[in-house]
């Protein structure tokens, strides 16, 4: 058994899970979860009425722009949100359990052990004044019962995993000694010490060098497989998720607005929003200069509400019943919901892209004809 | 990768020359060459990309270029004066035509500042026109970059988002009509969408106001989009000075292939390619000898800790400073 294998050792308290392999059934089961926030203009609806499931061992990716409720989603799973100001209904359920329904002290025991996450800044997510080992062993010690000497064996082998040189020095150095990447390296040491079935990544690589993000995006793809964990992984950026996940989640404004096998939401993307965000990305293969096709306008507010399709102000295939009646989540085919009454591609979609074309809408004008070359 | 070596300038009559350009940090066993002999020149009108890990330099030398950090040796000829000869009023005189934008737009407006008067303020400095005058061109300009004068004017940047106030800073930067706009990781901090405003806002400034860009950022798809020629630096020195269609075709240095390889692709079909870089940057106070690339260099051979190699041309307008460039495609057919 390796010296990282979790069932070497005991849990030191908390309530006992049964191991994954004797359970039926998804590992993490969201169901019609709902947060909001009561702010100064009123309640913020972060995230609205939110339903999916991730399979023992799967990588799903959530997607999506700032403001869209991504990252209170992934604090709403772990059940990491403040307690006061904070409305959440809905159940999360991870191996049949319901997390909502526990007490934070018993919540807390399944940190680490069951389910872990990674922060966006691993500058700000550190202690700065403890040093690296200690901040590694922690949960091995509490969490594990391990005593020091086993701990420190233990966190030695962690980091040399995920790929950190002379372990033996950074155990003894502080935060601030280490660069952004290296800090990641060891956020995701200190999430996987206890071997969780569920990480959680936001945005993990958001602030670093692309060769470093590709390094980080790497090491937590071979950590899944080797530990054949579920990984749920935040991003603003399509690219960062395209090869990496075997599902995609894509929400906009609190709400998932399509969910696809990767392949599939990329081979048939039905929801615009999905379809504009690919798009605006720079592409390589395209010479440069090329104009890039811009959604425009921004994200709502999630403080008011408002009738209708949330994305119906800046989408290019708008008509008047996307403003008057949310749309549904629709089923198309195995494993592809999306929400919309026009959807990419389909004979009522271009029926409605065309007729905004011709009436000059800005959003449909702007996003189709062949990509410009500038002068 | 060290580029020294001056072969990727052109004629005298670039609007920006920089050559031997040498910035330094700090004192005794700690100073740190940030920017250490990197020459390189940018045309009227052009876009100059300049791309590279954290820490290669790409900031310092951006700074360096309007004197905010001031270089320790080397010349920056800007519009025929040597900036570097400049102080005082002088200076301040030539930076009006030399602005900044920088990553971070929050940071970089004062929060207890109204929009207007934020916009406004380089001109109130420099005493142009009345306040009537100066706030009506304000106004003007931030039509010009796609903000309301009249809803937005009144406002503070708290009440923004990171894409609008971006919009503000580069209307601010246009203020006294500068020819050379130096762009330092502009959309770094923006989601996707906004970046592709930002971006196309930035071409369409570009044209209406005849400008000149450096535009500085580690996403070298962003950095293709928008240059006229790129330029890939590593620890202090420039690797690869080419058009972005040439260099992306076929990268001439390991290190710019090893960063094109490591940009995630949106298109799944694409392939996943394994990025061919490993370790991290090693410390800019003890360079590696010879080419500055060799500690993780996959062609590195003995040649290359001794001798540093320089810029050298290997096709139209395409430099590299390797000694074992990578082999280019036959002949390719371009301007």
């Amino acid at each position: 058994m390796s010296p990282l294998d979790p069932r070497r050792f005991r849990r030191a308290h908390g309530p006992e899970f049964p191991p994954s392999e004797s359970l039926e059934g998804p590992l993490l089961e969201v169901t019609d979860l709902h947060t909001r926030f009561r702010s100064g203009a009123g309640w913020v609806r972060a995230v609205e009425g939110v339903t999916f499931t991730v399979g023992r061992g799967r990588a799903l990716g959530i997607v999506g722009e700032s403001g869209s409720g991504k990252t209170v989603l992934t604090r709403s799973i772990m059940g990491l949100l403040p307690t006061t100001g904070v409305e959440r209904s809905g159940t999360v359920c991870l191996s049949g359990h319901d997390l909502t329904a526990m007490a934070p002290s018993v919540l807390r025991h399944l940190w680490g052990t069951e389910m872990a996450i990674i922060f966006q800044d691993p500058g700000t997510a550190l202690n700065p004044v403890v040093r690296v080992g200690r901040q590694v062993t922690e949960s091995l010690r509490k969490r594990l019962g391990l005593d020091r000497s086993e701990a420190h064996q233990t966190a030695l082998a962690l980091l040399t995993s995920v790929g950190i040189a002379a372990p033996e020095e950074r155990m003894r150095s502080y935060p601030h000694e280490l660069s952004g990447g290296m800090r990641q390296r060891v956020m995701i040491a200190i999430a996987l010490a206890c071997g969780p079935r569920l990480l959680l990544a936001d945005e993990p690589t958001t602030g670093l060098d692309v060769t470093v993000q590709a390094q980080i995006l790497d090491l937590l793809a071979a950590a899944q497989l080797q530990r054949s964990m579920a990984l749920v992984l935040v991003t603003h950026d399509l690219g960062v998720v395209a090869d990496r996940t075997d599902e995609i989640a894509v929400m906009y404004a609190g709400r998932i607005v399509e969910q696809a096998a990767t392949a599939d939401l990329f081979a048939h993307t039905r929801m615009p929003y999905t379809e504009a965000l690919m798009r605006s990305i720079p592409q390589l293969a395209d010479p440069s200069h090329t104009r890039l096709r811009a959604i425009p306008g921004r994200p709502p507010d999630l403080s008011t509400v408002e009738p209708g399709c949330r994305f119906a102000p800046r989408c290019p295939y708008v008509q008047d019943r996307c403003r008057a009646q949310v749309p549904p989540l629709r089923t198309a085919g195995p494993g592809h919901r999306f929400a919309c009454w026009y959807p990419v591609s389909s004979p009522e979609g271009e029926e409605a892209l065309a007729r905004n074309v011709a009436a000059g809408v800005p959003a449909a004008v702007a996003f189709t004809g062949a990509p410009e070359r500038r002068p | 990768m060290t580029g020294s070596g001056t072969a990727a300038l052109r004629g005298e009559d670039a609007l920006l020359r920089v050559e031997h350009l040498v910035v330094e940090f700090g004192r005794g066993p700690h100073r740190v060459r940030a920017v250490s002999d990197v020459s390189f020149d940018v045309m009227a009108g052009e876009t100059l990309g300049l791309v590279g890990e954290s820490g290669c330099g790409k900031s310092t030398t951006g700074r360096a270029l309007s004197q905010v950090v001031p270089p320790d040796s080397g010349s920056v000829r800007f519009d025929g004066v040597e900036l570097t000869e400049l102080s005082g009023r002088a200076l301040r005189q030539a930076r009006t035509k030399v602005q900044m934008v920088f990553q971070d737009p929050i940071s970089s407006l004062n929060p207890r500042r109204r929009i207007l008067e934020a916009v406004a303020e380089p001109l109130a400095m420099w005493r142009v026109g009345s306040k009537a005058e100066r706030r009506q061109r304000a106004e003007q300009m931030l039509e010009a970059v796609g903000l309301d004068p009249g809803v937005v004017g009144r406002r503070r940047p708290t009440e923004f988002s990171g894409g609008q106030c971006q919009r503000i800073s580069i209307a601010r930067a246009l203020m006294l009509e500068p020819k050379l706009l130096v762009c330092d990781e502009p959309v770094s901090s923006l989601d996707v969408s906004v970046q592709a405003q930002i971006l196309n806002l930035l071409d369409d400034l570009k044209r209406s106001h005849g400008l000149t860009m450096v535009f500085i950022a580690h996403d070298l798809a962003v950095v293709k989009n928008v240059s006229d020629r790129v330029a890939v630096m590593y620890l202090g020195k420039l690797c690869e000075v080419s058009s972005p269609d040439d260099l992306y075709r076929s990268p001439a240095h390991p290190y710019s292939e090893a960063l094109l390889a490591s940009i995630p692709q949106v298109d799944p079909a694409s392939g996943h390619r394994s990025p061919a870089l490993s370790g991290e940057l090693p410390s800019p106070t003890d360079p590696p000898s010879g080419c500055r690339f060799r500690t993780r260099c996959p062609r590195a051979e003995e040649r290359c800790a001794v001798e540093e190699p320089e810029l050298r041309p290997v096709g139209v307008q395409h430099y590299v400073a390797c000694h074992f460039p990578l082999a280019r495609p036959a002949a390719p057919a371009e301007t």
